[in-house]
């Protein structure tokens, strides 16, 4: 079984409780074990890059030495917690002198960064460690009929890592696909949802979530899935707010790939957190779920 | 020297040293190209899903144009970089590889040292907000953060505020009590190795 350290970050302990819920048990059901860091502290979100970015990048460099001593990869569920480590691993890597900085005030806590873990997006575990086929092979309720719009947001892609391609990106529609549902394709799946924008520049975006919203039902999709907790609360806990300010009439469920995957996997919607949203999800998904189950496929 | 910037506000410059020059030592630590090698061919602009939602003041390639002209007030008090989403959308698509969401980052952080930003801003205060927060914590706590925008809001977006805190209350979904890491004094002493400034509450 191979075994993660598994950073959930902040979201996930209440507002995406969820989110943790469903990746525990996905995981657990697809052989992969995620060990969470015994003393996790906030990645500092995108605010602590506003003040000062040293302190940032130690906030991010403890959870990570957190994962060395335990010799594993990190792995973070949010998609901004994951852009902030992996980008501070690559800042204290490439900086000798800001490592020897921060690796002084690690001390304190008796930690060290070296640069042995890797940083993972949990979305990377199922896409490319587990796999499509491996997924596949484990589903006993294919969620056939059921239109999905995978939105990726943007900080799982961006910035770029390397000289991959972050215009056309496959992975979460093929996720999408090895659950039997079938994958919407829409213009916006790449687009901002907002993020942090919702608390300091609310009317924006509200702007940003009602063109999401819109290109995805327009797009024919039964229901959305993110793969990070504020994409998650934009898209979903807002909507009432777009409708009410905007005159829309948006109703469109919006769950966490972790979810949808259990529901394939035949887990009890209830033991993936389904039910603690503010859009409905079960009249979406209920015919899905009625179809016979298949046997698990070989 | 470490390329990273920290919590001291810059040194006052040489008089020789321009804004743009000022601007392009902010951004030492972003592997971008300067901004002197943009082409002012509007891309960033028009992929920005802010800007041409009409929400900045000024769109990302006129800041840019700004800042080379050296309009050092007008750049410092507009709202662009406070109201940048750090989507990334422009630094993917710049065809000369700068890092206009990095910019937009130093130019948080610029502002936030001379405390002069544009009047009105939610952006300031939250962060702020946030960063004592976590220095005392370690963790963030959704409902103290929401004082420090709430006041901003008219009545009508205050009860749409409400409304979503009690539908998410009711489902369980909104924190009673701040949650803190275990080795809090630790997490302290090594924080003040960075801000060598006593105590940082
Ligand atoms: S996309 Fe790049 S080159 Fe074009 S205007 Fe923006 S910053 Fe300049
Ligand atoms: S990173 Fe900021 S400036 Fe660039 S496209 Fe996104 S919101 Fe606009």
């Amino acid at each position: 079984m191979k075994t993660y350290a598994y950073f959930p970050g902040c979201s996930l302990e209440k507002m995406a409780y969820s989110y943790h819920q469903s990746a525990i048990e996905t995981t657990r059901a697809l052989g992969v074990e995620l060990k969470e860091l015994e003393d996790w502290n906030c990645c500092g979100a995108t605010a602590y890059f506003h003040v000062d970015e040293l302190l940032a990048f130690t906030l991010c460099a403890r959870n990570i030495a957190m994962a060395e001593k335990e010799q594993l990869d990190l792995v973070a569920p949010c998609s901004g917690c994951y852009k902030n480590a992996y980008f501070a691993r690559e800042a204290l890597l490439h900086d000798p002198d800001l490592a020897e900085h921060i690796n002084e005030a690690l001390a304190e806590d008796n930690l060290q960064f070296a640069g042995t873990s890797k940083i993972h997006h949990l979305i990377e575990i199922f896409a490319f460690d587990i796999g499509p086929d491996a997924i596949k092979a484990k589903v006993t309720n294919p969620l056939k009929g059921l239109r999905v719009a995978p939105y990726y947001g943007c900080q799982i892609l961006r910035p770029r890592k390397g000289k991959e391609d972050v215009e056309r990106p496959r992975f979460f529609e093929d996720i999408v696909a090895a659950t039997g549902a079938t994958p919407v394709e829409y213009l916006l799946r790449l687009r901002c949802c907002g993020g942090a924008l919702i608390i300091t520049n609310r009317m924006a975006a509200l702007s940003m979530v009602r063109n999401l919203l819109e290109c995805a039902v327009r797009a024919r999709a039964d229901l959305i899935v993110t793969a990070c907790p504020l994409c998650q609360v934009n898209l979903e806990c807002y909507q009432k707010q777009v409708n009410r300010e905007f005159g829309t009439e948006l109703n469109v469920p919006v769950i966490y790939f972790t979810q949808l995957l259990g529901l394939a996997l035949g887990i009890p919607p209830k033991r993936l957190g389904i039910g603690s949203e503010l859009v409905a999800v079960m009249p979406a998904i209920e015919q899905a779920l009625r179809t016979e189950p298949a046997p698990a496929a070989t | 020297m470490s390329a990273v910037t920290s919590a001291q506000p810059p040194k006052e410059v040489d008089a020789g040293v321009s804004f743009v020059e000022e601007i392009n030592h902010l951004l030492y630590a972003a592997k971008g190209n300067p901004i002197n090698t943009c082409i002012q061919c509007g891309t960033c602009s028009a992929t920005c899903p802010v800007a041409s939602a009409g929400y900045m003041d000024n769109s990302p390639r006129r800041l840019i144009a700004m800042i080379r002209a050296g309009f050092k007030e007008q750049v410092l008090k507009a709202n662009t970089f406070w109201y940048c989403a750090s989507c990334y959308q422009c630094t993917v698509r710049c065809p000369r590889g700068i890092d206009i969401a990095e910019l937009m980052y130093g130019l948080k952080r610029y502002t936030v040292w001379r405390s002069e930003y544009q009047e009105g801003l939610i952006g300031p205060s939250f962060s702020e907000t946030f960063v004592k927060m976590i220095v005392r914590t370690g963790r963030s706590y959704e409902p103290v953060l929401a004082t420090s925008y709430l006041f901003t809001y008219g009545l009508p977006e205050i009860i749409q505020e409400a409304q979503t805190a009690t539908a998410l209350m009711l489902k369980g979904r909104l924190p009673l009590l701040p949650a803190r890491i275990k080795r809090l004094d630790n997490f302290r002493r090594m924080i003040r190795k960075i801000i060598p400034l006593g105590e940082p509450e």
